[in-house]
């Protein structure tokens, strides 16, 4: 483990370490590990300033005066990240300096507890990249439901398998006509890199949406989490798109909406062994969901090139 | 200059000065919620232009605070205000302001917590805010609000305390009543509040501020917090020594006696009861009672050795809660009692309670009852709203 002298030896704007660094307490196969890592390469050399609400994210760090990130970070409060952010994006700002904050969050502290704080910031622009890791469950306290659990799944607190779906978070935050809104899939790692690029560089309120398998609540193998995240966009239970102004829909990844995919997916984690939801119901949704998708992109349209950038969007902050 | 405005108004006016004064370092940056009695503060400082600084309309008081906390961690001055349900709302981020050590000030108007709601004064809000970590100060009158705040600052930011401010003020007692009020000029502010240089403000250096940690460095983190506080007492009155040469006015000690030396009966009041409380004391003296009071000004740190030297030798004691501990009594006197000599009477009076008018005939009630009293009894409920 590293030592608090050896922090401060470690001078500023170097990201030649990675964000994620030895000594971390994450469980092998998370999916917000590897959000890190990817994380990691799109910081590349840029100045950040993250914040982390309570959730694995944060734990993640280790204990006092140790710290698993190369980079300054903000443990606030459940409900308060984007708030927080707030704070150190204008300041930042009123220094000139180009600092990007960053939130890094799991899906309890954005689609429930922290909405109206990240719904405020985003209405009011701020500049800042709000990122959700979502494992579907509140992970951090041993899997109980959030309002991003699936339909059908079993979690602590809906052991017969949640009744409700899952809150439409990218719509949500679409909605609010952000500059950039995006998900994020761990299996197409080109599109990946893009997406977090370009959010990193874009300025006002962005989103990043990134589904992100976690072994213990879905009750699958560690080593399994990437083809899982493969199978959910492959069945179009995960749509990867982006939305730019709330307004402009791309769809990034076609899918092939195979059921073989979707009953692999579902075969594959046991948090779907008690559901009483049929598989055709949730193709129902899937088809739903499209839909909708489709009447607000067109067409499909070839998929963005590797390595392409986003189109900037310079809203200035105020 | 001198000029006629509300206790709202002075604050915003103090705050301005404050945030402007940082111009030369990292700004200033707050968070902003309305709350009835404390809206005229904020949307005075919402029409003031600060030259490096933004003041952030948030959703709820508990991402005013946060923003706040944001902001004090990029090396900004920072400022909210707050009241009643807002503060209970707002409690888990005051607590996470406290625990950081980051020298906010935050402007709380006192008022009663729903439910019922009643929107006057109480001092039950910020009181339940006692153990936040934050230094607390009550006011007597609108001058003091605002020297109040500005003598904040610069005790939040000595490098000896790092502790955030709750500046106190009774709900439209002293809000929205209009006093003459004397506001310094830019360059004696600029004199008084040096640019804010946060040792502890975030920068590129990874580290996580206020992460996971172990019992042991929790209770080093603590210590070290209790440490901060005991430094209180003597860097505020450095503060006050420094307050004095740039505005010639000297703030008030933590604890204010009044005619207490040879007091047989002795009053215990905060916030503007006390200012009664000295008009009854004048009024008993002239009758030929011999009536003291004590005023305490600061309450967090408690003036534990300022309170023992000036209770010494009273025999009676009447402590005045505008607030209640159901379960206990009021509030201040469950702190105060035990500060007494042994033996001594140290009655507890619940008056004022939700905003009712305390008129010097209820501290004479209460200099009576006390007088008459060879022993303390269950708290005394003086109902000044009928």
């Amino acid at each position: 483990m590293r030592t608090i002298s050896d922090l401060e030896s470690f001078v500023g704007g170097d990201r030649s370490e990675p964000l994620l660094r030895p000594g971390n307490t994450n469980c092998g196969g998370c999916g917000m590990s590897i959000a890190l890592n990817m994380l990691s390469r799109a910081i590349a050399q840029r100045p950040v300033q993250i914040v982390i609400p309570a959730c694995c994210g944060i734990v993640t760090a280790g204990p006092f005066p140790w710290s698993a990130y190369g980079a300054p970070v903000v443990a606030s409060t459940f409900a308060a990240a984007a708030a927080v952010a707030t704070g150190l994006a204008r300041v930042a700002a009123a220094n000139g300096e180009k600092t990007r904050i960053l939130c890094f969050a799991g899906d309890g502290g954005t689609y429930d507890i922290g909405m109206a704080t990240i719904s405020a910031a985003a209405e009011r622009n701020e500049d800042l990249l709000f990122i959700c890791y979502d494992n579907e469950i509140y992970g951090n306290t041993g899997g109980q439901r959030s309002s991003a659990t699936p339909l059908g799944a079993s979690t602590t607190t809906t052991p017969e398998g949640k009744h409700a779906p899952k809150k439409d978070i990218l719509g949500i935050m679409a909605a609010h006509r952000v500059p950039y809104a995006a998900s994020v899939s761990l299996a197409h790692a080109d599109d990946m890199m893009r997406k977090l690029e370009g959010a990193l560089d874009a300025r006002g309120f962005r989103f990043l949406h990134i589904l992100s398998p976690c072994p213990t609540g879905w009750k699958s193998e560690p080593s399994e989490g990437i083809e899982l995240i493969r199978l959910a966009v492959d069945s179009g239970l995960y749509p990867v798109i982006e939305i730019t102004k709330g307004r402009d829909v791309r769809i990034n990844v076609e899918p092939s909406f195979s059921e073989d995919a979707l009953r692999s997916f579902v075969r594959r984690q046991g948090r779907f062994a008690r559901s009483q939801v049929e598989v055709e119901v949730i193709q129902e949704g899937i088809r739903s969901e499209w839909e909708k998708l489709r009447a607000a992109a067109g067409p499909p349209r070839l998929p963005s090139p590797p390595g392409a950038r986003m189109v900037p969007d310079r809203f200035a902050v105020r | 200059m001198m000029q006629l405005i509300s206790a709202n108004h002075a604050s915003a006016a103090a705050v301005t000065l404050a945030a402007r004064a940082n111009r030369k370092g990292r700004g200033f940056c707050s968070g902003v919620y309305p709350i009835t009695p404390q809206t005229e503060c904020i949307e005075r400082l919402c029409e003031e232009t600060i030259e490096k600084g933004s003041v952030v309309r948030v959703e709820s008081e508990h991402s005013a605070m946060a923003v706040c906390m944001g902001a004090s961690l990029a090396g900004a001055r920072s400022f909210t205000a707050s009241s009643s349900n807002g503060l209970a709302y707002m409690a888990e981020n005051v607590f996470a302001a406290g625990f950081f050590r980051l020298p906010i000030v935050m402007m709380a108007v006192n008022r009663t917590l729903g439910p019922p709601w009643n929107i006057w004064v109480d001092h039950g809000d910020t009181l339940m805010l006692r153990d936040s970590g934050w230094i607390q100060i009550y006011c007597e009158d609108n001058q003091e609000v605002h020297d109040s705040i500005l003598l904040a600052y610069r005790l939040a930011e000595d490098e000896r305390v790092l502790l955030p401010v709750m500046v106190c003020q009774d709900a439209f007692v002293l809000s929205h009543t209009l006093m003459a009020t004397d506001i310094p000029g830019q360059p004696a502010v600029d004199a008084f509040l040096p640019a804010l240089n946060l040792p502890h403000r975030l920068t590129e250096r990874p580290r996580v501020v206020g992460g996971l940690e172990f019992p042991h460095e929790t209770e080093m983190h603590r210590k070290q917090h209790m440490e901060a506080m005991g430094r209180v007492p003597a860097v505020y009155a450095s503060v006050q020594d420094e307050f004095e040469r740039c505005f010639g006015r000297r703030p008030a000690d933590p604890v204010v006696p009044y005619r207490l030396d040879d007091a047989d009966l002795a009053v215990v009041a905060m916030g503007t009861t006390s200012s009664t409380v000295r008009a009854a004391v004048d009024e008993l003296r002239a009758e030929g009672l011999r009536a003291g009071s004590l005023r305490i000004r600061m309450f967090r740190p408690l003036p534990e050795v300022a309170l023992r030297s000036r209770l010494a030798g009273r025999r009676k004691i009447a402590v005045i809660d505008r607030d209640v501990c159901p379960g206990l009594g009021g509030i201040v006197w469950g702190e105060i009692r035990g500060l007494a000599d042994p033996g001594a009477v140290v009655q507890s009076y619940l008056v004022g309670l939700g905003g009712g008018d305390i008129r010097p005939e209820h501290i004479r009630r209460i200099y009576e009852d006390l007088a008459a009293r060879d022993r303390a009894g269950d708290p005394v409920f003086l109902e000044a709203g009928r």
